[in-house]
């Protein structure tokens, strides 16, 4: 072969992989084209199920939220809710051994001792009074005191039904309360921060009269105004029973030494 | 806390019961009353492991503050937990109890569930 057929026949080489090549190119390019439009089809749905999916979650997370706020107002209800049955418990607490106390003994002096701690430990008083009503002369007399250094003249109160503070308390039923003092030296003998009367349904005994809280308590609270009513209801019906069993009991003496004198003397 | 065994000391009836009352929360808890120190010192020698004193300062015979210092000196009782729980709220008669060596200080009146609060991280329940 001359070196002039080779050179055609090198040329003719070269133009068929130059069409080869170019072919090529142009598939690349179609497929490229159809895999661009594949992507974009695919892409389209994918992006809407995902705008789907993102809408529904957004919803859920809404809800979830709303959910949540919801849960928590529950929850600060159930706390307010747990705060007030514990004082509840601690109120009843309170009143069963102190209606227990109250109500175990028969002895007068007893009853009022049993008064007494029940004024200072479960109200929190420092100094106060137990005022019985004498009915033959319609006057209040201290027969318990505590507190004689923070209140002068404790020892020494009474009072005629009807007149001043204490005597209206007596007459009318109705508790009397400031709960502070306020002013500074405004509580006096006469003028309690509380008289909370010994009632028996409406038949009023005496009174409970509170001059001063103790150092750690700064005023009544609201559950202290119950408690006070309902102790003061078990304070008078023990007082008063105790009362007529000790009247009974001497009743009872006079008359059986009076019997043994009788049957000595026949 | 289960099975505690509760020494309480007190003068008045009054509040023994109430506390005991308070510490009936416990599931199975043995309350034992003491109505003065020299009485407590006597039930801290029985057979009864004792887990927590509560005591009053004001009582007859021996006041609650000689009895948290002799609790605290005696070897075999110092580690007991201690509540003092008084009427006297000023700031230095607690800082006094717990000078002595009370755990915890407590006025009355008491609200029975931080009386159950302060027990409870006593004993670590």
């Amino acid at each position: 072969m001359s070196e002039e057929q080779k050179a055609e026949k090198f040329l003719e080489l070269f133009n068929k992989g130059k069409e080869f090549t170019e072919e090529l190119l142009r598939e690349n390019q179609r497929l490229r084209y159809r895999i661009a439009a594949i992507e974009t089809d695919a892409g389209s749905d994918e992006m809407q199920r995902l705008r789907e999916q993102l809408a529904q979650l957004s919803e859920e997370n809404r809800r979830i939220q709303q959910r949540f706020r919801e849960v928590e107002e529950e929850n600060k209800d159930f706390a307010n809710r747990y705060i007030e049955i514990e004082e509840q418990n601690n109120n009843l607490a309170n009143l069963y051994v102190a209606s227990y106390q109250l109500h175990s003994t028969l002895d007068f002096r007893e009853v009022i001792q049993i008064v007494q701690e029940i004024v200072i430990n479960l109200i929190g008083a420092e100094a106060f009074a137990i005022l019985l009503l004498d009915e033959k002369t319609n006057e209040l007399k201290a027969i318990a005191y505590e507190g004689e250094d923070a209140m002068p003249g404790i020892d020494l109160i009474s009072a005629r039904l009807g007149e001043g503070v204490l005597g209206t308390v007596a007459k009318t039923g109705e508790s009397y309360y400031v709960n502070q003092d306020v002013e500074g030296g405004a509580i006096t003998v006469e003028k309690p921060l509380a008289a909370v009367p010994l009632k028996i349904k409406e038949h009023v005994i005496g009174l409970i009269v509170i001059y001063r809280l103790l150092q750690q308590k700064d005023a009544f609270s609201a559950v202290d105004y119950e408690l006070f009513s309902l102790l003061a209801a078990h304070a008078a019906t023990a007082i008063f029973s105790s009362k007529l069993y000790s009247q009974s009991e001497r009743k009872l003496n006079t008359i059986q030494s009076f019997l043994d004198l009788l049957t000595t003397s026949s | 806390m289960e099975n505690a065994n509760f020494l309480v000391v007190e003068d008045s009836p009054t509040m023994r019961q109430l506390i005991s009352f308070s510490l009936k929360r416990f599931k199975n808890a043995k309350i034992i009353e003491a109505v003065d120190g020299v009485d407590a010192l006597k039930k801290l020698s029985g057979p009864d492991k004792i887990d927590l004193i509560l005591t009053d300062i004001n009582m007859p015979v021996m006041d609650g503050l000689k009895l948290v210092s002799l609790v605290r000196q005696n070897a075999q009782l110092k580690n007991i937990p201690i509540i003092i729980i008084t009427t006297e709220g000023a700031e230095e008669d607690r800082e006094r109890g717990l000078a002595l060596g009370a755990n915890a200080y407590i006025s009355k009146p008491i609200q029975s569930s931080h009386l159950i609060k302060t027990i409870s991280e006593l004993l670590s329940v």
